[in-house]
């Protein structure tokens, strides 16, 4: 009889052409949106120079600054267009290199004059383009100083971002979708034939949850497919560790899912308790945008009982700290107390007679 | 012992009592029509003998189970149809009966399948989504999915609502070869036509049941004249007819106007009294009451129905 349910439930998806399309494309696209397009770092800021004369050292910084990811080197202009330049949006900065630039060099009395000029509307642009003209600057110039980046800025947006996403996307597909089929049964009253049959409620809710559990894992296998390919996380041996947690959180993510449909008697209700009620407090309490540290006392609290909060938290350990798998051990546990838990409870609610 | 027997059943959803006790029998192999308008509590005490609700207060057996203790045989001996139901729109009709099948444990013999003659009917569609069969011909299926198990008491939930004439006659035949071949059915409708197809029916009204016959003696029972009204504005017509002292009651029915009066007065003093407010061109006829209009009389005089009940 499960064999019946679960390739009713399959051909359900799969009829779903629409919805199936969105369930596997949201994981690429969040993933390449915020690991792309989304990057808080500043990149291509466009640096145009004005300079009298084009000396040695001046057209080294050039070269420096034309090789750095981070700029992109437009071309010398005179100092009258300065303003033009900026303004027409040609240049994100100006470096300024006063007359006796070169000289000063020569000279270790004298400090060597460079001005930088950048368009601040937008602040923290501005100052991340002075900030790193200033390392290189600095490195080109005054050799004896070399600067170390400590981390690698080019990719750390990027990946910090990834267990985040990774809670948000299976609770967003688990929870809110299972729910929403669920409560389409009982809409259109097939759940109400379901109960009434021989078939035990148990077989009605796992059959729910095998083709669904089934779409996240390949969700799963994408998500890191794309951390590993796209985003290069250096993850090394990881990677089982991640999938057993990560198939936990799928687990109960579902029973959620589960919860909800017994408490919605509508899909619009199942889709907005799955967003309001599991989303909104995901996205702000499980440290995936706001770290936790800096919340007060009180939503610290509250953190402790978003599953999302331990599953981003293993996951971070795994994934970029690159800690071992008995690092996660505390979060392995709390994970699969709350599973229990609300596998438990939603199957009680689900099995209870109406009365 | 009856197929279904129950007793004082009532049921309440918070503050609103929704059955407020029903008793009833019905024998193996009739037809049992609950008739009533929406909200009368006719879904809700279908839902209760198919377990899915459980009881306030009262008792109950289906098939000799009881409905508290039970539920989990009963489920497997009743077919039940809910309000609503649609099956699995994007399902193929072969799919859905497959399911439905599965779901029901049975082992799908050719035999079970010229039995129901529905399901013979649907095999030139078993390629097509449910979603995309006509009303009358998803009923049929569903009729047929609820039959799977071959059970001996049908619970149907108003399956014709909805549903084209040409379709509900033919499903209305079906019903009948059912019961013909023994099985009890339970029906819900609000189409007083089919109520006369039942064997017995019984008048729900506000979580009650204000009478429970066969059609027939409903109908013989009913001694007062009933008059049909027909004239060329309808709405003004029963504005005024309604005005006239001597009008116990008078409600639409298709295209008329169906009228009692208080005893010992005619028809000519009404002509009299319609001409004069500017009604003319009216014709009134004395016709036998049909069962539309003694569940009429029976909700707006609930004092009558106890002493019809005894």
């Amino acid at each position: 009889m499960l064999a019946a349910f679960v390739k009713k439930e399959t051909l359900h998806i799969l009829r779903d052409k629409r919805t199936i399309l969105i369930v596997l494309l949201i994981p690429i696209i969040l993933l390449v949106l915020f690991g792309f397009a989304l990057s808080l770092e500043l990149k291509n800021i466009d640096i145009a120079i004005i300079a009298e004369h084009r000396t040695e050292s001046i057209r080294q910084l050039a070269e420096k600054i034309e090789a750095n990811p981070y700029f992109t080197y437009k071309r010398v202009i005179n100092s009258g267009e300065s303003d033009e330049c900026l303004r027409r949006g040609d240049a994100d900065a100006i470096i300024i290199f006063s007359k006796d630039f070169e000289k000063s060099l020569q000279r270790p009395t004298d400090k060597p004059v460079i001005e930088i000029i950048t368009d601040a509307s937008n602040p923290m642009n501005s100052n991340a383009a002075i900030g790193y003209l200033q390392s290189v600057i600095a490195g080109s110039i005054s050799p004896i100083a070399e600067i170390h980046m400590l981390y690698n800025p080019q990719m750390s947006s990027a990946y910090t971002f990834v267990p985040g996403l990774m809670g948000m996307i299976f609770l967003l597909i688990c929870a809110m979708i299972t729910s929403i089929s669920i409560v389409r049964e009982k809409e259109t009253g097939t759940m109400q034939v379901l109960l009434v049959s021989p078939a035990k409620p148990i077989y009605i809710v796992v059959a729910k949850m095998i083709p669904y559990c089934i779409l996240s894992c390949l969700n799963l296998v994408t998500v890191l497919l794309l951390s590993k390919y796209l985003l290069h996380m250096p993850v090394e041996n990881g990677w089982l560790g991640v999938c057993l947690i990560s198939f936990l959180y799928i687990i109960l993510s579902l029973s959620l899912g589960l919860l909800i449909s017994s408490i919605a008697k509508n899909q619009v209700m199942a889709l907005v308790l799955s967003a309001v009620v599991l989303l909104m407090p995901i996205m702000m309490l499980s440290g995936m945008i706001f770290p936790i540290e800096n919340m007060p006392w009180l939503l610290q609290e509250i953190s402790y009982i978003v599953p999302a909060k331990w599953y981003i938290e293993a996951v971070k350990k795994l994934m970029i700290e690159g800690l071992p798998f008995r690092s996660i051990l505390t979060e392995l546990l709390v994970l699969l107390g709350m599973t229990l838990f609300l596998v438990i409870i939603s199957l009680k609610i689900f099995n209870r007679k109406k009365d | 012992m009856g197929t279904v027997t129950v007793e004082n059943l009532k049921k309440s959803f918070g503050k609103v009592q929704a059955i407020a006790g029903i008793s009833f029998e019905t024998v193996a192999g009739e037809i049992f029509g609950i008739i009533g308008a929406d909200g009368a509590g006719k879904s809700t005490l279908l839902q209760i003998l198919v377990t899915l609700l459980t009881p306030s207060g009262g008792s109950g057996t289906i098939l000799g189970y009881d409905i508290f203790k039970d539920y989990r045989k009963i489920r497997t001996l009743v077919g039940y149809m809910p309000e609503r139901f649609s099956l699995y729109p994007d399902l193929t009709v072969e799919e859905n009966l497959q399911f439905f099948t599965k779901l029901f444990n049975v082992r799908q013999s050719s035999e079970d399948l010229s039995l129901n003659t529905f399901a013979r009917q649907l095999i030139p569609f078993k390629n097509r989504r449910a979603g995309k069969l006509s009303g009358g011909m998803k009923q049929k299926l569903a009729l047929s999915c609820a039959l799977v198990h071959n059970p001996q008491l049908l619970i149907l939930d108003e399956p014709t609502r909805g549903v084209d004439p040409i379709s509900r006659t033919e499903f209305w035949q079906k019903l009948i070869s059912l019961r013909d071949s023994g099985k009890t059915i339970i029906v819900t409708t609000s189409y007083m036509d089919e109520a006369n197809l039942c064997d017995r029916i019984a008048f729900c009204d506000q979580g009650r049941f204000l009478l429970t016959d066969s059609p027939q003696s409903i109908i013989n029972k009913e001694k007062e004249p009933i008059y049909a009204i027909r004239g060329s504005n309808m709405f003004r017509l029963l504005q005024t007819v309604r005005q006239w002292e001597r009008t116990k009651a008078c409600y639409t029915f298709g295209d008329t106007l169906h009228l009692r009066i208080d005893k010992g007065y005619s028809t000519d003093e009404l002509l009299h009294f319609l001409k004069n407010s500017g009604c003319p061109d009216v014709s009134i006829q004395a016709i036998k009451a049909n069962i539309e209009d003694c569940f009429m009389q029976l909700v707006n005089n609930p004092e009558k129905a106890e002493t019809t009940i005894n």
